[in-house]
This record gives C-alpha cells, sequence and structure tokens, in this order.
C-alpha cells in the first residue's frame, strides 16, 4: 500500500496527489510515469510523474477526472493508501543543451512538462512556454512554470486570459520569428500534440511529444500501448512515452485510444449510480 | 504379481456446454475412489523410469505408494520434497511427454496418470491443515534477490529458503506467480491454487516485493550494492511477438499477452464488476496453435464470441498445443483452420477490424525446427469476416533486464546466456533460468532451472 501524503484540488476537476514510494522517488526523473491501482478491483492506469521529492521519498501526480478510475482517486484523501504504485516507467525525457527550447502544455499536461522545463533550464538552455486553457478557471501552476521559463505566453481557448485562441498560433510566431529554436516540446491531448507537430514540421524544428496511449503493465508485456512511429511499431512503456512528433501515426493512435469508450462511460454510469444509491 | 489393469481413470470433467458459459475448472479432479483406484495400477517397477522423466525429479513411484496407503502427509511430503508447486504442475504439465511417456505401462498403451494424481494430492493438502513440510535449515546469514515470481523464481526461492538463505523476490506486477496468474486461465489452473503454492513459499520465509520492476526501480548492480549476495533472473519470455502485416494496429487486434492479461490478471470477464474491460465481438480469430492460442480461444468462447477460429498456418500434426486442450477446446465448439496464414487486417473508417485476408497454405520441405515449412499458395487468398483477432505467435524474453544490466549477455534471439549446469549468467553473482534463458517453455522445464541455479547458488554462497 501507498499511503497520500497531501492532496490538492488544483482546479475543481484536476487534483494533485503526492504519495509516499520511496523506492519510485529515488529514481524519477522528468518525462518518466508510474502505473497505479487503486485497489482489489481497480484497473492498471498510467500516471506521468509531475515531481519528486527524493528527502521525503515521495513523487507527485496530477490528474484529471475522466472516468471512473480517475474519479475515484479524485475522492482520496491525505492519510488513505492505493493499492499499487510502480515505477519509475519509460525513458527520461532527453535533457542537453540545445539553445532554445519551446516547452509547450496543453491542460494538466502543465504538471508533466513543469518538471521538463526546470531540467531543461538548469541544462542551460533558453526556455520558452506557451501554456494552453480551454478556460482561466481551468488554468493553474502559472507561477511554477513562469519559474523557470524565460518567456511564458498563456493562451485560452474562449480568451478569459492570455491570449485567446490555441497554442499552436504563439508556437507558430516563435517558429516565423527571429530567434531561432533549436527544440520544441509539445506535451497534452492527443489533438494538440498532433497539430504541433504539424505546426513545426515545415520549419524542421525537432520536436518531441509525449504519448498516453491505454496501458495495462507499463512494462512491455502486453503490447497494448503500440504506436506506430515512423512506420515502425514501438511500445511507447518502455520505447517512450517520448517520441519524435514528425513521425507519429497520429490517427492511429487516436482510433486506438477510443477502443473502451463504450466499456468506459457504462463503468463510469454503474459507479455513479452507486455512489446516488449509497 | 498381480494382474495388470490397463484402465486409466478417466478424470471427470465439467460437460463442453456448461463450462462454455463460466469460468470454473474444466476438469474437477479425482475422487478419494478414483486416486485409490488409479494409485493402485502402479506396478511400483524397479528400473522408475518416471523420476527420470520429470525435470525435477519427485520420487513418483514413493507419492503413490503413501497415497495407497492412505498415509496422506506422506505422499504430501515426497512430493513436496522436489516440487513447491505440485497443485500447478499436476493441472498444466505436459505429463504425456515427460513422466507419463516414459511409464512402464506406457507400453501397455494405460500409463499412470501421474498429472492427475499429483493434482489429488496437492489438494488434499490444500483442505486439510499440514504442517509436514515447512522444515527450513538454520538462518545462513545470506541474502538472494530473486528476480520475478513465477515458476522459475518460486522454485528458487524455496528452494534457497529451506537451505537457511534469506530470499526476496522482487516482482513487477501486482501479484505473484508470473504467467500462472496473468497467462492461464482460471478454468484451467484456478487462481486459488497458485496463491496457496505461493503462501507457501512465503511460508518458508521467502518475502514478496511486488510493484518492483527490476531494470527501472532498481537495477541488478543496485541489488548488488545493497548487500545481495547472489541474484537469480526469472523474468520470463513476456514480450509479445506480432506478425507485422498491415492492419496489425487496428482496434480488435489484441496480443494474446494483453487479451489474457485483461482477462485472467485484470478479471475483465467480470467487467464492470471489476474495472478492467475488454471487448470481445461476433466472430474471433485467434492466430496460432500453441497452449495459448487454446487459451485464448477458449476464453473468447466464455466470453460470449458466437464464433471462434484458431488460425493455424501447418497442419494439425505441428500443432504444439497440448493434446488434452486441443480436445477440450474443440468440444467447445472451436473451428480449426489449418493451413491458413493471415495476409492483411480490414478495418473500417473508425479504425475497428472487420476481415482478415488469409492464404492457404501447402507443406514442403521440413525447416530447421523439424517441421514441414508451409508455402502459400499462390492465388488462393480468401477472406474471413472477423470483429476480433488474438495474435498468438509467441513471445521472446523482455530485454527489460538485460538492456539495464551491464555484462549480462544474451543470444541475438534475447535470451540470457548461461552455463548449462549451473544457470550461471556472464555476469558475476547473476545466475538466471526458465523462459528468459530458452524462450517460452513449460512451467516444469522452469522449475527445474530454478532448482538447479538454487543448489549452484547455494554451493556458491557455503564455499565463500
Ligand atoms: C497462456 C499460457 C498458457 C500456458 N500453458 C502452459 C501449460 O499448460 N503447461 C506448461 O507447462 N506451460 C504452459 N505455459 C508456459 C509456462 O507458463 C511458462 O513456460 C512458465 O511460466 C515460465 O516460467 P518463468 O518463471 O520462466 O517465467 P514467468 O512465468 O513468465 O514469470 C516471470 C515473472 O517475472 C516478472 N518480471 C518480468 N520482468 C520483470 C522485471 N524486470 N522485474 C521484476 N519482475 C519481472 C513477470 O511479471 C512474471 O511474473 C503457458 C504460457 C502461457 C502464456
Ligand atoms: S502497457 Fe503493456 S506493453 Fe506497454
Amino acid at each position: 500500500m501507498y499511503q497520500i501524503v497531501a492532496k490538492e484540488d488544483v482546479t475543481p476537476q484536476i487534483h494533485l496527489l503526492e504519495i509516499h514510494a520511496p523506492d519510485v522517488a529515488k529514481k524519477a526523473q522528468a518525462g518518466q510515469f508510474v502505473v497505479i491501482r487503486l485497489d482489489e478491483k481497480g484497473e492498471r492506469i498510467p500516471l506521468t510523474i509531475a515531481d519528486w521529492n527524493r528527502q521525503k521519498r515521495t513523487v507527485t501526480v496530477v490528474f484529471m477526472e475522466v472516468g471512473k478510475t480517475t474519479r475515484k482517486l479524485a475522492n482520496v484523501k491525505a492519510g488513505d493508501s492505493i493499492a499499487n504504485f510502480v515505477g519509475p516507467l519509460g525513458r527520461p525525457t532527453r535533457i542537453e543543451k540545445s539553445g532554445t527550447v519551446v516547452c509547450v502544455a496543453g491542460g494538466f499536461a502543465i504538471a508533466t512538462i513543469v518538471p521538463i522545463a526546470r531540467a531543461m533550464k538548469q541544462a542551460g538552455n533558453r526556455v520558452i512556454s506557451i501554456m494552453g486553457f480551454r478556460t482561466k478557471a481551468l488554468m493553474f501552476w502559472e507561477d511554477r512554470l513562469r519559474r523557470f521559463s524565460d518567456q511564458l505566453i498563456i493562451t485560452t481557448d474562449d480568451g478569459s486570459y492570455g491570449r485567446e485562441g490555441v497554442v499552436t498560433v504563439p508556437l507558430k510566431e516563435l517558429l516565423e520569428g527571429t530567434q531561432k529554436i533549436d527544440r520544441v516540446i509539445a506535451i497534452g491531448p492527443t489533438v494538440m500534440m498532433k497539430f504541433s507537430s504539424i505546426t513545426t514540421l515545415p520549419f524542421g524544428v525537432d520536436t518531441v511529444v509525449s504519448l498516453n496511449p491505454i496501458m495495462v503493465d507499463g512494462t512491455g508485456m502486453c503490447g497494448v500501448c503500440r504506436v506506430t512511429v515512423d512506420g515502425a511499431v514501438k511500445f511507447t512503456c518502455v520505447d517512450g512515452p517520448e517520441f519524435d512528433g514528425h513521425k507519429v501515426d497520429w490517427d492511429e493512435l487516436m482510433a486506438r485510444q477510443r477502443t473502451y469508450l463504450d466499456e468506459e462511460k457504462r463503468s463510469l454510469e454503474m459507479w455513479q449510480q452507486e455512489q446516488a444509491g449509497g | 504379481m498381480a494382474k495388470l489393469d490397463l484402465n486409466r481413470v478417466p478424470m471427470p470433467k465439467q460437460e463442453p456446454e456448461a463450462r462454455s458459459e463460466n469460468y470454473d475448472e474444466v476438469a474437477l479432479g479425482y475422487s478419494d475412489e478414483e486416486a485409490l483406484a488409479e494409485a493402485n495400477r502402479c506396478i511400483q517397477c524397479k528400473k522408475r523410469p518416471c523420476v527420470q522423466g520429470c525435470p525435477v525429479g519427485v520420487d513418483i513411484p514413493e507419492f503413490i505408494d503413501a497415497l495407497r496407503n492412505n498415509d496422506m502427509p506422506e505422499a504430501v511430503r515426497s512430493l513436496k520434497a522436489k516440487n513447491a508447486l505440485p497443485g500447478v504442475c499436476g493441472r498444466v504439465c505436459p505429463q504425456e511427454t515427460q513422466c507419463e511417456e516414459v511409464c512402464t505401462l506406457a507400453k501397455k498403451g494405460a500409463p499412470m496418470a501421474i498429472g492427475r494424481l499429483e493434482r489429488y494430492v496437492a489438494d488434499w493438502e490444500l483442505n486439510h491443515q499440514n504442517d509436514s513440510n515447512r522444515e527450513v535449515a538454520p538462518a545462513t546469514g545470506s541474502r538472494i534477490a530473486v528476480v520475478g515470481s513465477g515458476p522459475a523464481g518460486l522454485t528458487a526461492a524455496a528452494d534457497l529458503a529451506k537451505r537457511g538463505h534469506q530470499v526476496t523476490i522482487f516482482e513487477s506486477l501486482h501479484v505473484a506467480g508470473g504467467v500462472l496468474m496473468y497467462g492461464i486461465p482460471e478454468f484451467r489452473l484456478p487462481k486459488r491454487i497458485v496463491q496457496a503454492e505461493v503462501d507457501y513459499v512465503r511460508s518458508l520465509g521467502v518475502e514478496i516485493k511486488l510493484d518492483s520492476v527490476i531494470g527501472k526501480t532498481l537495477t541488478v548492480d543496485e541489488l548488488q550494492e545493497v548487500g545481495y549476495d547472489a541474484v537469480f533472473l526469472g523474468t520470463g519470455a513476456g514480450l509479445p511477438m506480432f506478425l507485422n502485416i498491415p492492419g496489425e494496429n487496428l482496434n480488435g487486434v489484441y496480443s494474446a499477452n494483453e487479451f489474457l492479461t485483461r482477462i485472467n490478471l485484470m478479471k475483465a470477464y467480470l467487467f464492470p464488476e471489476y474495472d478492467t474491460p475488454i471487448k470481445v465481438g461476433k466472430k474471433v480469430a485467434v492466430i496460432g496453435g500453441g497452449n495459448v492460442a487454446m487459451d485464448a480461444a477458449r476464453c473468447a468462447v466464455r466470453l460470449g464470441a458466437g464464433e471462434v477460429h484458431i488460425v493455424y498456418r501447418r497442419s494439425r500434426n505441428e500443432m504444439p498445443a497440448r493434446l488434452e486442450e486441443l480436445e477440450n477446446a474443440e468440444e467447445e465448439g472451436l473451428i480449426i483452420n489449418l493451413l491458413t496464414n493471415p495476409l492483411r487486417f480490414l478495418g473500417n473508417d473508425q479504425g475497428w477490424v472487420y476481415g482478415m485476408e488469409c492464404i492457404e497454405m501447402d507443406l514442403g520441405e521440413p525447416d530447421d525446427s523439424g517441421r514441414r515449412q508451409p508455402m502459400p499458395r499462390e492465388g488462393s487468398d480468401f477472406i474471413i469476416d472477423v470483429d476480433t483477432v488474438v495474435v498468438s505467435l509467441g513471445t521472446s524474453p523482455n530485454p527489460l533486464v538485460p538492456s539495464a544490466t551491464e555484462g549480462l549477455n544474451t543470444t541475438k534471439r534475447g535470451t540470457v546466456i548461461i552455463d548449462e549446469g549451473t544457470g550461471k549468467t556472464t555476469k558475476a553473482k547473476v545466475w538466471a533460468g526458465g523462459d528468459i534463458v530458452t524462450g517460452a517453455a513449460t512451467v516444469i522445464s522452469a522449475m527445474g532451472a530454478g532448482k538447479r541455479a538454487a543448489a549452484s547458488i547455494d554451493a556458491y554462497l557455503q564455499g565463500k
């Protein structure tokens, strides 16, 4: 069992958990993920590592309520425990001094980009960050990302904060601008990563994305996380999660992510009925 | 000498119609009378070929003799002296090519049903408190790390613990048991039986650390740095192989590992009570001809698929599946398409598989494996309608540990290189055994490898 040391509701639908997991805390690096399971009947789901504290031996994850598991996880309180917490899995982000790096984050993936921006900054890069949200109420961690960014651009779809529009607009402006961009790291919903990659392609700028397919074991054993990258099949959990965004077969990935939509809906509805009844 | 009795007592089974709708065990096990009748057939021959036929050297005539003398604690003791997982082995070992094949009565066409008796003794112990076999030598002070809790790891751990060493098993999944838990279905090997045998290993003083992915959470070098005197690698052959043909990533196409893991480990057959879903359509094709393919196909039947096909590119003679499982599968209504090979999968605009283009095959000259090589017959391609496909072509060792371990050499196939006699790898103080060394094989060969390595580790520690 792994104890929740602290919980924070970052926004009404996005939550942060700091979990006591000494082995994972010791090893965690930016870009890696964990697989968790809530209880005996729970499913195994991957969550990206948002932070770690080697002294306190804790790991922090941030997640958004989507289906039954994430909603149940949102009900967990400090002091409670979850059954399983495995990691750190996947390959860490390649951190090196490349010059100017643009970190693009959409929605709750801001939590993933913060440790990457931090590591990029520490490696001596100039870091420009773009964070995009649907609306101001869903926004969080502006201050944290600003701390590691030489420049920070915020967009909201509805214009309620920062610039109105999606992240690819300022991204394109940067690429067209006078300063040389050496690398782009785009993390967020799959469509956002797809369009960020399409945006950077004509400029030939190295673009890293972090894929989030369905996973079960997270160790290369089941193959459900397979994606096509540059015509070859890769297992996201061991070969990724980060890949060259220009080479990912995005449509295949998006179709595969929809495999269990009906079941996920059914599971959530059943659970909500139980909650209402109980 | 008494007259030879050549009537093997048959195994009582659930009827096919009933069992294809439930996940309960198909083979029900002998009653006391049936076990006794079968045990009495043993002629206790002098040559005891069955003992040589057993990869872990169980003293088969001895436990059978105890059984018929109604000394069950002694039967258990004798069996467990060599085999820590008899309830598992009695159910899933290919006895017909091991102990039973060489049984003296086999020459008369009716070998002793050794596997069934082994299962009977193991199940007796499970139902009766019995502490006869918890003898552990005085503590030696040596610490051993075992990586992987499949049959190889469990056996190595049990043997080393009995010799007084302090053993910790590191397992990446959330339960111990390896393929016994995530691969082989409940109806062939109840998980309760596996867990009872895992508990027995724990009762010998073995600590099992779950959620520990060696190569990620900790490396082999780190295990050595924190003071483990020896490391045994039993991480199995968990990497699924694919056909590498167009359409293989369509929705509805599973690897056998994913399909079986969802069902067995995550209990997707109990969805939505359990959270993990699985989607099985009306027409399922399972590609492959081994035990794993049979297991996947029989799971599909139980999940309500109307029609389940086994698609295999060679002929029935070359099928690697156990005969008994093939028979069970056919009784449950499986359709077997022999000499058929898929060329590509066809998908709709939502990315779901709806068909499979196949080609008929002819058998040519024998290949390296001694089996006749299948050759495509020109112009014979045709399309099968399917909405679910399970690719069951076999597995290879997961590179996680080898790629993170300097000095651990592997073959081109990815299997870990060992010294045959001892299980020693190319890295100092590291041993390996089971599917990680042989590629996908059997439970009992993995156990034999665990035993061999345990003996070598023990000798090394004593000589230190
Ligand atoms: C569906 C199916 C049906 C089968 N049917 C039969 C049968 O009827 N009879 C028979 O004899 N054999 C059968 N087999 C084969 C048999 O199960 C295997 O040969 C046997 O389990 C191999 O044992 P092992 O201990 O080497 O590996 P495994 O059982 O594969 O165990 C390896 C363990 O190591 C863990 N692991 C892997 N990597 C790591 C890591 N990096 N860190 C920590 N832990 C790790 C895995 O999670 C797993 O628990 C079947 C196999 C399958 C898949
Ligand atoms: S999640 Fe199973 S192989 Fe990647």
